[in-house]
C-alpha cells in the first residue's frame, strides 16, 4: 500500500510539471510581459518607462528561460520561468498585483471555502443517493417516471437561476438568513446554510439521475435476483446488496465532483460574499491579476490529483477484491 | 448592402451542411437508419427536435450578416454589422425607451420629475404609443391583439399542416402528431407575442431601454453557437487521439494519456479563465486585426469555443480509447491485420465506424451542458465579449435589478424561460438519441 502510494505520488509529479508548463505557456508565450503591463496600465497613454517600472516591480523584467547575464546557477534561477513557475512547487506563489502575499491570502481563505464545499459535497452525495434509491425502489411506476422528469427539468435550469432565485426567496422575501456575508467560527452557520442548500439543489437533478442508472444496472444482475428469490425484502436488497455493490461507480463519480465543486463555489462565493478561494479567483479574473490566477490553477490541479489518489484508496476500502500494488 | 461573413457564421453554416450530409449518409447505412428511426418514432424526441429546429432557424437568421449601404453617393457602408434577424426585428431594435418598463406597460417603471407636473411615471416613447392619450383602451387593446395573434397562429399552423401533408404520407412512421402538437403550441405562443410586439414591449425593457424580447431572441444564436461549434472544434482531436491511443498502444498511448490527464487535472473553469484572459490581451493589443467591433466580438466567441473544446475533448478521448482497446482485439480487426492492411486503413475502415455511436452520443449529451456553461462563464466575465448579447450577459446585466424595490423581474424571467426551454429540449432529445444508439441499452 505504502509503495503504491509513493509510486502514485511520483506519477503525479510529471502531471504537475505538465500543468505548470501549460499555464506558463498560456501566460507568457502567447503574451509578453510588455503586453501584460500595457493591459494593466491601460492600452492608451502608456510610456515605455511606466512599462519598465511595472515589470521591475513585479519581477517580470527577467528573461523567460535563460539569463545570460547572471552567474552560475543563477543563469537558470534568475528567470521568469523559475521565479514565477518553478517556485510554485514549494508553495511560493509570490505577490498579487496589490502587493499582498498570495500564499498567505490562500491560507486565510481556505477555511471559508471548505466550510461551504465540504457540506455541499457530503450532503449532495447523501441527497442524490437517497433520491436515486427512492426512484429505484419505485421503479417502473408513475412515481419513478415523475421523478426522472423532475430530474431532467432540474438539470435544465442554469445554476445562476438557482442562486438568484434562492437568494431572492429565502433571504429577501422570507428574511430567514442574511443575503450575503460571512463570520468566523460558529456564527458562520447562518451565512452558510443557504449557499449549501442551493448548491445541493442545483446538483441534485443530474447526479440522482446518474445514480439511478447505476443502481438500475446493478439491480438487474443475477445476485440481486437471487437475493429477492430467497425472500429478502426489497429494502434489504437495495441497501445491503445494490448500494454496497454500486459503491465503486459512486466513488468514481464523487471524484468527478471535486473539480465541479470549484466551479460551484466560484459562483456561490461570489454571490454570497463568502471570502473564500472562489471569490478570490473571480476577483483576480476581474482585476486581471495573472499571478493569482496562475496560483489558483496550480492549486486546483493539486487538489484534483489528491482527489484521484483518495478515490483509489477508497476503492480498497469499498471492495476488498481490489488490491493496490 | 454588403454581406459580411463572420468566421462563426461560416462555421455554423458548415455545421448545418455537415448535419444534412450526415443525415443523407445515415439514410443509406442500415443500422444507423434503424437507430434514427427509433428516435423518429419517439414522441418526446420529435417534440424536442421541433423546438430545437425552431431555435436553429432563429440562430440561422441571426447568422446572415450584412452592412447596410449608407445614403448618398459612392460606396459607403454602415459601420454596424446587422443580421437578417436584426432586419426583421428592426422595430424592436430601434424602439428603445429611456430605461426600465414593465411588460406591456405604457409608462416607465420609475418616477421621474416631469416639467410642470411634478414627479410621475413618464409616458413611454413607443410602448403603447398608438393609444395616444386615451389609456382607457389599454386593456381592451391588449385583449384584441392577443385574439388576433391566436388567430394568426392558428392560420400559420394550418398552413404548415397542409404543407406538411405530403411528407406525413411519405414517412408515416415518424411521430408527426408530436411535431404538429409542438408546432401548434409554438404558433399559439408566437402569434400573440408577434402582434403585441408591434405596439408594446412584450417582455418589457431593460436598464438602457432595450426591448427584452429582442435580447432573448439574439441570445439564442450565441447559446447554440457555443454548444455546437465547441463540439465541432474538439471532435477531430478527440477522435484522432482517442482511437490512436487505443490502437497504437506503447509510448503513443502513454503520451496521449499523459496529455489528457494533465489537461483534465486543471479545473476547467480556471483553464478557461486563464485562456480567455490571454486571448483578451491578444485581441486588445492587436486592434488592427479586426475591421469592425462585430468581428472582434466574433473572434472572442470563436476563441471561447476553442478553449471550451480544449477542456472538453479529454472526456470523449478517454471513452474512445477504451472502446478502441476493446475493438482492437476483436477477430475482424485481427484478420485485417493478418492480411497486412495498414494501421491507418484499419483505423479508418474498421475502428472509426464502430465507435461513431459513442461520438454521436457524446455530441448530443455535451450540447446542453455547454449552453449552460456559456451563461455561467459570461456571468463571471470570462465568456463572450460583453457587447455580444447572450443569456449570460443578459443575466449579468439583470443582477442588480432584483435588489430594486419594487423588483425588476422580467429580463431574468425571459432569459430563464428561453434558456430552460432550449436546454430542456436538448436534454430530452439527447436522452432518446443515447437510448437509440447505445448498444448496451436493453430494448
Amino acid at each position: 500500500m505504502l509503495a503504491y502510494l509513493i509510486r502514485r505520488l511520483l506519477y503525479a509529479l510529471p502531471i504537475l510539471i505538465g500543468v505548470n508548463v501549460i499555464t506558463f505557456a498560456l501566460f507568457f508565450i502567447v503574451n509578453t510581459p510588455d503586453d501584460m503591463a500595457r493591459m494593466q496600465l491601460g492600452v492608451k497613454r502608456v510610456t515605455p518607462e511606466a512599462i519598465e517600472k511595472w515589470k521591475a516591480e513585479r519581477g517580470y523584467d527577467l528573461p523567460l528561460f535563460w539569463n545570460a547575464q547572471a552567474l552560475g546557477a543563477e543563469k537558470l534561477t534568475r528567470t521568469i520561468f523559475f521565479t514565477k513557475s518553478v517556485r510554485m512547487f514549494v508553495l511560493d506563489f509570490g505577490r498579487a498585483d496589490d502587493g499582498r502575499d498570495i500564499a498567505r491570502e490562500i491560507g486565510q481563505r481556505m477555511g471559508p471555502s471548505l466550510a461551504v464545499a465540504v457540506p455541499v459535497f457530503v450532503l449532495g452525495l447523501i441527497a442524490a443517493i437517497s433520491f436515486a434509491l427512492l426512484l429505484v425502489y419505485f421503479r417502473a411506476t408513475y412515481l419513478d417516471f415523475a421523478g426522472v422528469v423532475l430530474c431532467v427539468a432540474m438539470m435544465s435550469v442554469s445554476s445562476l437561476f438557482y442562486i438568484i432565485g434562492g437568494q431572492w426567496l429565502v433571504a429577501k422575501v422570507w428574511h430567514l438568513v442574511p443575503i450575503s456575508g460571512y463570520a468566523e467560527g460558529l456564527s458562520a452557520t447562518k451565512f452558510i446554510v443557504l449557499p449549501v442548500i442551493i448548491s445541493v439543489l442545483a446538483g441534485l437533478g443530474a447526479s440522482s439521475r446518474w445514480y439511478r442508472t447505476i443502481f438500475l444496472e446493478e439491480a438487474n444482475k443475477d445476485y440481486v435476483r437471487t437475493a429477492r428469490a430467497k425472500g429478502l425484502s426489497e429494502r434489504v436488497v437495495l441497501f445491503r446488496h445494490v448500494l454496497r455493490n454500486a459503491l465503486i461507480p459512486i466513488l468514481t463519480g464523487a471524484v468527478v465532483l471535486i473539480p465541479s465543486l470549484f466551479m460551484g463555489s466560484l459562483l456561490i462565493e461570489a454571490f454570497f460574499g463568502i471570502p473564500g478561494l472562489g471569490s478570490y479567483t473571480i476577483d483576480a479574473i476581474n482585476a486581471q491579476d495573472f499571478a493569482v490566477v496562475r496560483a489558483m490553477v496550480f492549486i486546483g490541479s493539486v487538489l484534483y490529483i489528491v482527489g484521484l489518489l483518495l478515490t483509489d484508496i477508497s476503492y480498497t476500502l469499498a471492495d476488498p477484491r481490489i488490491r493496490l500494488q | 448592402m454588403k454581406f459580411v461573413l463572420l468566421v462563426s457564421d461560416a462555421l455554423f453554416f458548415l455545421l448545418v451542411l455537415a448535419a444534412i450530409i450526415g443525415g443523407l449518409w445515415a439514410r443509406r447505412v442500415e443500422h444507423l437508419r434503424a437507430s434514427w428511426r427509433r428516435v423518429g418514432q419517439n414522441r418526446v424526441a420529435m417534440a424536442a427536435a421541433t423546438l430545437l429546429v425552431a431555435f436553429t432557424a432563429v440562430a440561422l437568421l441571426d447568422s446572415v450578416h450584412y452592412r447596410e449601404r449608407l445614403p448618398g453617393e459612392g460606396e459607403n457602408y454602415a459601420v454596424e454589422v446587422r443580421s437578417l434577424l436584426d432586419g426583421l426585428l428592426a422595430d424592436l431594435r430601434t424602439r428603445t425607451e429611456k430605461t426600465y418598463s414593465a411588460p406591456l406597460s405604457t409608462h416607465s417603471f420609475a418616477k421621474e420629475t416631469i416639467e410642470g407636473e411634478g414627479r410621475d411615471f413618464p409616458r413611454l416613447k413607443f410602448g403603447g404609443a398608438h393609444l395616444g392619450e386615451n389609456l382607457s383602451r389599454h386593456g381592451a387593446d391588449i385583449r384584441l391583439r392577443i385574439l388576433k395573434g391566436l388567430g394568426a397562429g392558428v392560420l400559420v399552423w394550418l398552413t404548415l399542416w397542409l404543407v406538411g401533408a405530403p411528407w406525413r404520407a411519405k414517412v408515416p412512421h415518424l411521430a408527426w402528431d408530436a411535431v404538429f402538437l409542438t408546432l401548434l403550441v409554438l404558433c399559439l405562443m408566437a402569434g400573440p407575442v408577434a402582434v403585441l410586439a408591434q405596439g408594446y414591449h412584450v417582455f418589457g425593457t431593460d436598464k438602457v431601454g432595450q426591448d427584452v424580447l429582442y435580447l432573448t431572441l439574439k441570445s439564442i444564436r450565441t447559446g447554440l453557437l457555443i454548444g455546437t461549434l465547441t463540439t465541432l472544434i474538439m471532435l477531430p482531436a478527440a477522435i484522432f487521439f482517442g482511437i490512436l491511443a487505443g490502437y497504437a498502444g506503447g509510448w503513443i498511448d502513454d503520451v496521449i494519456q499523459y496529455l489528457y490527464t494533465t489537461l483534465n487535472s486543471i479545473p476547467g473553469v480556471l483553464l478557461i479563465a486563464a485562456a480567455v484572459l490571454m486571448m483578451q490581451v491578444v485581441i486588445d493589443t492587436h486592434p488592427e486585426w479586426f475591421a469592425t467591433s462585430a468581428e472582434r466580438a466574433d473572434a472572442r466567441l470563436i476563441a471561447l469555443c476553442a478553449i471550451l473544446g480544449l477542456t472538453s475533448w479529454t472526456g470523449l478521448c478517454r471513452l474512445l480509447r477504451g472502446e478502441t482497446l476493446k475493438l482492437r482485439e476483436l477477430e475482424y480487426v485481427q484478420a485485417a491485420r493478418a492480411l497486412g492492411v495498414s494501421g491507418l486503413r484499419i483505423l479508418a475502415r474498421h475502428i472509426l465506424p464502430n465507435v461513431m455511436h459513442i461520438v454521436m452520443i457524446a455530441i448530443v449529451m455535451d450540447f446542453s451542458g455547454l449552453v449552460l456553461a456559456e451563461a455561467v462563464l459570461s456571468y463571471v466575465g470570462i465568456g463572450v465579449d460583453p457587447n455580444t448579447i447572450s443569456f449570460g450577459t443578459m443575466i449579468n446585466a439583470a443582477r442588480m435589478e432584483l435588489a430594486r424595490e419594487p423588483m425588476v423581474w422580467w429580463s431574468l424571467a425571459a432569459a430563464f424561460v428561453f434558456m430552460f426551454v432550449l436546454v430542456l429540449a436538448a436534454n430530452l432529445f439527447a436522452d432518446v438519441v443515447r437510448d437509440a444508439f447505445d448498444p448496451r441499452a436493453v430494448r
